[in-house]
């Protein structure tokens, strides 16, 4: 066994991680306590090169490895949720897509945008009665002479409403073969006639990353505008999750990172009874099982991300370390609060906004619930 | 033109540095290596010397196989190419100096980079060591550069305000914080670094003139004294500060 990075890894971490610290850092609590997306920072990430880290040169990638990413988003993770939530999706969901099943024009006319920092793309699954039942996507898709006429909506979708967002794959339903619902995915850009994008507002976590409501009133698109084969929308969205997963997983191995040094740091300074409360049997076992549980869920991530890479089967480790990674970033956000004890309550520590954003992490791209039924499937169940 | 830039591989700013059983010498286990802080102002600045003039960057480390981590780092910001000298024992500013000098010489370069100081022993030297050794002119702690033709306009933060220099090519410079804002290492350049030559040399050998005879840590801070909340204290305080502070 080999858990060596190479030197390309560790300077990513190096170079991600000081990117993080001296330009998101000091702005984040601002923007999360304002709602605000900051366009700055996401064109700044897409000038390090953090769009389209996977994809090949060809189309403006970095043609880097699975871990390579999953690195990245956890050292922004580590530092901030909503800018690692921007990373993530628009890597995972928006290009990922459009990379792995679009043509080769497709993939030319779209994907060297997506990769500047200049214009996002989203990913619409999630509607307002399709959560965990995403089989029961009411939004349509006829085509009629030629093109796709749509209609229906989506709900929760991230990047979907920003000023650089320059569409959304979109799912639908495109017939019923056998008495079976057809599903299909396709390309929308934002400005086309009977597509509205409309940001969501009021949310608890992520607050400086960009929500969105899609709306579809015979929103109408080319027929060339189909994304892979006409009836592969689960197969193209299943797969699209198993990477997803693994980036939402670094999201929370990086945020109970961020929280566990955050309250060691502050058990080291803060004393009470006249010593720091480090030396208190009840804190300093509670941060020793914060950095298992960290070391736990690192171990388990790059591991599927190490199968992934070497073309291995990964569904099942994924969803492990999805499941995983969010439920301890709850137990080692929530354990970071208790240490700041009153502190912990204010929005002037960072364990705030850690504790409020790891919460999406067990709902968001297959609820924790959702990846037990995967995971017992995988096992026989 | 050619530019060199001389890169030290230090303990991080942020690593509890312990002392070895020798005591002389650090503990090397557990420390993070990074390139010395001073010497990215320098990569920095030798980047866009060369983009703006033409030519290329030239990093050299003097140290062992790990020091490549930090050649590694400056081509993925952008450098050209690297050289480790190969030295794995302890060597005094001249002799570091001699060695980088002879390989300078041999890079026939005109311009070089140096950070003002290196935070590991923080002797603050080798840079002018090295343009004496070469017969270069050189600016120290410098916070602004400028290179038109041969002619070069240096300036310095001086007490109360700066000092500006002229003088031309051949020149070392030494970096000082404010002369810019390094630039992060791209992944672009992260990927494009795995295809620049790092070459192997053995480091000229050179004696030591001096010689470190033991390290210690400062001694540790004693707790303070609190005499009293209000005035009544201050006689005390008095006789304390001046019988046994013996600052008064």
């Amino acid at each position: 066994m080999d858990f060596n990075h190479t030197e390309e890894q560790n300077l990513i971490r190096e170079t991600v991680r000081e990117f993080a610290e001296k330009e998101i850092k000091p702005v984040a609590k601002e923007l999360d306590e304002k709602a605000e997306f900051s366009y700055e920072l996401t064109s700044r990430m897409g000038e390090l090169g953090l769009f389209g880290m996977n994809i090949s040169p060809d189309y403006g990638g970095q043609g880097m490895d699975t871990l390579s990413y999953i690195i990245a988003v956890e050292e922004i993770a580590r530092i901030d949720g909503s800018h690692a939530a921007t990373l993530a999706a628009h890597n995972s969901l928006g290009i990922g897509p459009i990379y792995y099943y679009g043509t080769e024009e497709q993939k030319k006319e779209i994907l060297p945008k997506l990769c500047t920092g200049q214009g996002l793309w989203a990913f619409g699954l999630t509607e307002p009665n399709a959560g965990s039942d995403s089989r029961g996507t009411k939004t349509s898709a006829e085509l009629k002479e030629g093109n796709w006429v749509i209609n229906g909506s989506k709900i929760f979708i991230t990047n979907g409403a920003t000023e650089i967002t320059l569409g959304a794959t979109v799912q639908a339903v495109t017939g019923v073969v056998d008495g079976k619902k057809e599903y299909s995915t396709i390309i929308v850009a934002q400005e086309t006639e009977g597509f509205k994008a409309i940001e969501m507002h009021g949310k608890m976590m992520w607050r400086a990353s960009n929500t969105a409501e899609l709306f579809f009133d015979n929103c109408t698109v080319p027929e060339e505008n189909l994304l892979g084969e006409r009836g592969h929308g689960s197969r193209i969205m299943l797969h699209t999750l198993d990477n997803g997963r693994l980036s939402i997983a670094a999201m929370g191995l990086g945020c109970a990172q961020g929280a566990y040094e955050a309250a060691l740091e502050y058990a080291k300074q803060r004393e009470q009874f006249g010593r720091p409360i480090t030396k208190f049997q009840a804190i300093s076992f509670k941060l020793a099982d914060m950095a298992t549980k960290i070391e736990l869920a690192r171990n388990l991530l790059y591991k599927a991300c190490w199968l992934k890479d070497n073309d291995k089967p990964f569904a099942k480790e994924a969803a492990m370390s999805k499941l995983y990674c969010s439920e301890i970033a709850k137990e080692v956000a929530d354990a970071a609060v208790q240490i700041h004890g009153g502190y912990g309550l204010m929005k002037e520590f960072d364990v705030e906004r850690f504790y409020r954003d790891q919460r999406l992490l067990q709902i968001g791209e297959g609820t924790s619930e959702i990846q037990r039924l995967v995971i017992s499937r995988y096992i026989g169940c | 033109m050619k530019i060199v830039v001389c890169v030290s591989h230090v303990p991080d700013t942020a690593t509890k540095v312990k002392i070895g059983d020798n005591g002389k010498t650090i503990d090397p286990k557990d420390v993070t290596y990074v390139v010395n802080p001073y010497d990215e102002f320098a990569i920095e600045e030798a980047l866009k010397t060369r983009d703006a003039v033409g030519g290329e960057v030239v990093v050299i480390s003097l140290g062992t196989d790990a020091n490549k981590e930090s050649i590694r780092k400056a081509l993925a910001m952008g450098a050209d190419s690297g050289i480790l000298l190969k030295s794995d024992s302890y060597r005094d500013s001249l002799s570091v100096a001699k060695a980088l000098a002879a390989e300078i010489k041999n890079q026939e370069a005109q311009l070089v980079f140096f950070g003002k100081q290196s935070v590991d022993y923080d002797a603050g030297i080798v840079g002018q060591l090295t343009a004496e050794l070469l017969g270069f002119n050189s600016v120290s702690v410098v916070v602004d550069f400028k290179l038109e033709g041969e002619k070069i306009t240096a300036e310095r933060e001086i007490e109360g305000g700066r000092e500006v220099i002229e003088t031309s090519i051949p020149c070392v410079i030494t970096a000082q914080k404010g002369l810019n804002e390094p630039r992060y290492a791209s992944l672009k350049g992260i990927m494009a670094a795995k295809k620049k030559t790092i070459e192997d040399k053995e480091a000229a050998a050179a004696e030591n003139y001096t010689e470190i005879l033991t390290m210690s840590k400062p001694p540790a801070k004693s707790p303070g004294k609190i005499l009293g909340e209000d005035a009544s204290a201050v006689p005390e305080l008095v006789k304390l500060l001046r019988e046994e502070a013996k600052v008064i």
